[in-house]
């Protein structure tokens, strides 16, 4: 197996365990992570927690009203309970994931998981035109890993 | 004691069954068009609901100049987010769970009127979409 294919496995497991990361006061988790799910995957796939760090997670929940070019918003409490979720589960925390931190400076805030040095590297070599044109975006991860949507990329 | 406890149970079941307070099912585009056009004091307006729908706009963010850059034209068909992902027809003849969740129409009221016009859509602008969306 491929060095980054053990890794997408470890991820995988890793997303899996992040539900039981330990949660921030008050916060129910189990109940944040489905929330989490149904609000965000309104739009798109609802992206692993473990993908940025805690304060990317932070500034995008606190930046819905302009989302990437549309507005996000949200009721206070489900955006408090979302960004509650995420932060806890970060890569740099709950979701510990400290090679998808590399290459990221410790007060640099990446806000598209696409612009994290470890996606890049991952899709910079293996991914045909042909491939990204069917995907149609970035963001579309379940056009190639099937499994995406639960915690799955070991198919690259 | 015993028996009021199974009651409070038996009713906090329900609720949560039925998603209480705002449930899906709680009200329906007839009665969100008679809501929105008594609040606004405007009869209700097909050709206004479609002229706002179907229009280009400026007021809002640059990746969203209309409704219909991710519902497309054809209100009858699937759309899709900015990120690819299906959007159910917007029309009550193609979609009839359309419109029955009040909370959810005020949510996506709110969230895509300020992404296509910079603002939140006035009860009159809604009660004409409504209508339009109904008539289709």
């Amino acid at each position: 197996m491929k060095i980054p294919a053990m890794k997408a496995l470890a991820a995988a497991g890793l997303i899996a365990l992040a539900n039981l990361a330990p949660a921030a006061a008050g916060t129910n988790m189990r109940a944040a992570a489905k929330l989490t799910e149904a609000e965000c995957s309104a739009c798109h796939m609802a992206f692993p927690a473990p993908f940025l760090p805690a304060r990317s997670w932070k500034t995008i929940m606190n930046t819905l009203d302009n989302h990437f070019g549309e507005d996000a918003s949200l009721d206070e409490a489900s955006r408090a309970q979302i960004e509650a979720y995420l932060t806890a589960n970060a890569a740099d925390t709950g979701g510990n994931r400290q090679w998808m931190l590399r290459g990221v400076g410790e007060n640099e805030y990446i806000l598209r998981i696409t612009e994290m040095p470890w996606w890049v590297r991952e899709h910079s070599h293996e991914v045909s035109q042909r491939a990204w044109a069917r995907a149609g975006s970035k963001s579309n991860c379940l056009a190639c890993h099937r499994s995406a949507g639960r915690g799955g990329y070991d198919d690259d | 004691m015993k028996g009021n406890f199974r009651k409070l149970a038996l009713v906090g079941a329900l609720a949560a069954l039925a998603g209480w307070p705002a449930a899906a099912g709680d009200t329906s585009a007839r009665q969100l068009i008679a809501q929105f056009a008594a609040q606004a004091h405007t009869q209700p307006s097909v050709a206004r609901g479609k002229a706002l729908f179907m229009g280009r706009h400026t007021g809002g963010k640059p990746e969203t100049p209309s409704c219909t850059t991710c519902h497309t034209q054809n209100l009858r068909a699937t759309g899709h987010t900015r990120a690819g992902k299906a959007i159910e027809p917007m029309a009550l003849s193609a979609n009839p769970s359309r419109f029955t969740d009040s909370a959810k129409v005020a949510k996506w009221f709110r969230r895509n009127c300020k992404s296509v016009l910079g603002r939140e859509c006035t009860a009159g602008e809604k009660a004409d979409i409504l209508a339009w969306l109904s008539s289709l």
